[in-house]
């Protein structure tokens, strides 16, 4: 599904190499976690990844289903599949969070050549998966994210997810500012996704997301790299141990 | 010693010789310009030209035209504009039950309008109503306007009070179930059109007075909106896309005890387009409200767009708001001169001001003049004023969910709006506006 290879990735305003030589593969189908302390380039690598402004790419490649995700779009990536859940949801005042999502969706369906879901067919189906995330009407009805607690933002950030249907979903820290209930809500609407033909790469500081969202691999990611990869319980390890001990042993 | 000399001899008889030019200017404008006798309205009509006369027609170094060129309107007479094939969108508010007033080139069309009855307001024309010597207009045609002329000189507006031919002259008494709507409409393509409306609104009486359409090559509006204690008067102007005109308007409001006041416009085009809003709040707990959505494009024609505000808090506890906001494009240029007086005893007055200007490139510009003058200590008063791009992090947002660029860009710049737009109270006038904005907006997003 994501094949990242030696990926190598500076900032476009200064020389600071954020990504060194980073290699990943997601197989359809799995979940894969990345750990890391602050600082080794988690969030930049979901950036590039989804095609924002301000980074170069100096060498190396990223894939999605063996299309080069770098030339495109971030629109053209959305519609090749690729998801981001943002850890800052943006507020975006005037725009209603329905009429957004419904551009979306139609936008993307129109980009691969499918038909535009009908005003009827769209609102079923969002109302019926807001349910499950216990997002009401009226939250519905209001400016996108604008008055949203930290918990409601995430839930739009599932909610927009699960209409939208991507196939590789990359979660960046979308724990943060979670309290437990919302967290198992969160979890739960991203279980009720997983599917034999849909990944996720689950960006995360702690092992308690780990706990609801089971990974199929966990990586840890240091100096703009994954310096080791294993399976859950390397989660569990960093937990317990931080990350001195793995980061030395990795070198 | 010797050069000083000679620059002062150079310079006196340009200063003689300036005034001596702006009479012939202001006497060759008056000479193009069509000036009725009137009826009830004689004595405001010859005195409004002694206020013109002694004004004169404004210069582009004085300081209220800082910004904005003044003398396409001092001109005699307008460049003809041809007359524009259909625009493509469908009339706004075309589908509301409301009373519809048609006006062709600032001269009512009563085969095109709906009959001048409603329950609850008295309706005439100017035109109309000017032919007798009597009117309830009479206390106030001119009389709001020669009001607004202190502190700041508005010629235009005292050139309107004498020479405006047609317009509504509105007595509302009681709370009309409908808006009245006028239509503006174009008919020859050298019009220079001159139209002034009145409105009187007795004590808690409410009217929704909406105004759109194309008015010639060059307008000249004026509005006197005289609101008695909790009267609720509700302006909503929309200018119809496509349109190079020239365009100068002025709304003079007074605003009683408890009455509020709300304007918005709505501004898609004009080659050089100013809207004054002049608005005395002289009674207590009053409120007056106005904003602009304007979206400009250079790429059209010249786009300059000014508005230019004075509020004066005259009473306690009073509201006022200024929200306007401009979106501009290719070399377009908008401008803001929005001032707030409280005066002696205003206490209490809550005073705030907006001005923001979103700039989809570099070659555009805005430039603002917010103005605080305080003489009450009892007070809030705020404004503020920003020039931005469009938020990055906001595009990609967007962008990332599989929103075009150019549609997000759409989003964005309504998002922009939402505030100014928000000042429309009445949520299917709303809607209205909101879906031509964004229908314009896509029209144009890819341009």
């Amino acid at each position: 599904m994501l094949k990242i290879h030696n990926l190598h990735v500076k900032l476009e305003e200064e020389d600071k190499q954020i990504l060194n030589g980073l290699s990943l593969e997601v197989p359809a189908g799995q979940v894969h976690a990345i750990m890391g302390p602050n600082g080794s380039g988690k969030s930049t690598l979901s950036y590039v990844l989804s095609g924002r402004d301000g980074y170069v790419v100096t060498e190396g490649d990223a894939t999605l289903d063996g299309d080069s995700l770098l030339e495109m779009e971030p629109e053209q990536r959305a519609a090749a599949g690729l998801f981001l859940a943002f850890q800052y949801p943006v507020e975006i005042p005037g725009v209603g969070n329905m009429t957004f999502l419904r551009t979306a969706v139609n936008a993307q369906r129109k980009a691969r050549g499918e038909d535009e879901m009908s005003s009827g067919e769209f609102l079923k189906a969002v109302r019926e998966k807001a349910k499950d995330l216990q997002i009401d009407a009226e939250m519905l009805k209001r400016p996108m994210n604008v008055g949203f607690s930290g918990g409601e933002k995430k839930r739009n950030e599932i909610l927009q997810m699960a209409m939208l249907a991507p196939r590789m979903c990359i979660m960046d820290e979308t724990d943060s500012g979670l309290d437990v209930d919302a967290m198992r809500l969160v979890s739960d609407g991203v279980n009720a996704l997983r599917s034999p033909d849909r990944s996720f790469l689950v960006i995360t500081h702690y092992q308690r997301l780990l706990n609801h969202i089971q990974p199929d691999v966990v990586h840890i990611m240091s100096n703009g790299r994954i310096v080791k990869s294993g399976g859950p319980e390397l989660a569990l390890q960093v937990e317990e141990e931080g990350y001195g001990d793995l980061l030395a042993e990795a070198g | 010693m010797n050069e000083i000399a000679v620059q002062t001899k150079d310079v006196t008889p340009q200063a003689g010789a300036a005034p001596a030019r702006a009479a012939e200017g202001l006497q060759a404008r008056l000479d193009a310009t069509d000036l009725p006798q009137g009826g009830f309205t004689a004595a405001a009509r010859r005195e409004a030209l002694d206020r013109l006369r002694q004004m004169g027609l404004p210069a582009p170094r004085d300081e209220y035209w800082r910004y904005t060129d003044p003398r396409p309107f001092n001109a005699p007479v307008p460049q003809p504009i041809a007359i524009e094939e259909r625009a493509p969108d469908s009339p706004l508010f075309a589908t509301l039950d409301r009373l519809t007033l048609v006006f062709v080139d600032g001269r009512f069309d009563a085969d095109a309008s709906d009959p001048l009855a409603l329950e609850g307001i008295e309706i005439a024309t100017l035109a109309q109503a000017d032919a007798a010597e009597d009117h309830w207009a009479a206390g106030l045609y001119g009389v709001l306007e020669a009001a607004g002329q202190r502190p700041v000189a508005r010629p235009f507006a005292a050139l309107n009070t004498a020479a405006a031919r047609d317009g509504v002259l509105i007595r509302v008494t009681g709370r009309p179930t409908r808006p009245v709507h006028i239509m503006h409409r174009r008919a020859t393509a050298e019009a220079d059109v001159v139209w002034h409306h009145v409105l009187r609104l007795e004590p808690g009486a409410e009217l929704t007075l909406l105004e759109t359409g194309m008015v010639g090559a060059r307008s000249n509006g004026v509005v006197e909106a005289d609101l008695a204690r909790g009267a609720k008067l509700h302006h909503i102007t929309a200018k119809r896309a496509g349109h190079q005109k020239l365009g100068l308007s002025h709304i003079f409001a007074r605003v009683d005890a408890e009455a509020q006041l709300k304007c918005f416009n709505l501004s898609v085009n004009g080659t050089l387009m100013r809207h004054e809003g002049v608005i005395d709040i002289v009674g207590d707990d009053a409120s007056a409200h106005i904003a602009a959505a304007v979206l400009g494009d250079g790429r059209v024609g010249a786009f300059h767009h000014d508005d230019t505000v004075f509020i004066t808090h005259g009473a306690e506890r009073g509201e006022s708001r200024q929200v306007f906001k401009k979106v501009l494009k290719n070399g377009a240029e908008g401008v803001f001169q929005g001032k707030i007086l409280v005066k002696p005893g205003a206490q209490k007055t809550d005073g705030y001001q907006i001005s923001q200007a979103l700039l989809l490139d570099e070659a555009s510009q805005f430039l603002a003049k917010p103005e605080l003058e305080i003489y009450a200590d009892d007070v809030k008063c705020s404004h503020g004023s920003t020039t931005g791009a469009l938020d990055e992090d906001a595009m990609f947002y967007l962008r990332s969910r599989g929103v075009p660029k150019d549609r997000a860009i759409v989003f964005l710049v309504l998002s922009f709006l939402a505030d100014a737009l928000d000042e429309i109270e009445d949520e299917v006038l709303r809607g209205e506006i909101s879906d031509r904005l964004e229908a314009w907006l896509t029209r144009r997003a890819a341009k």
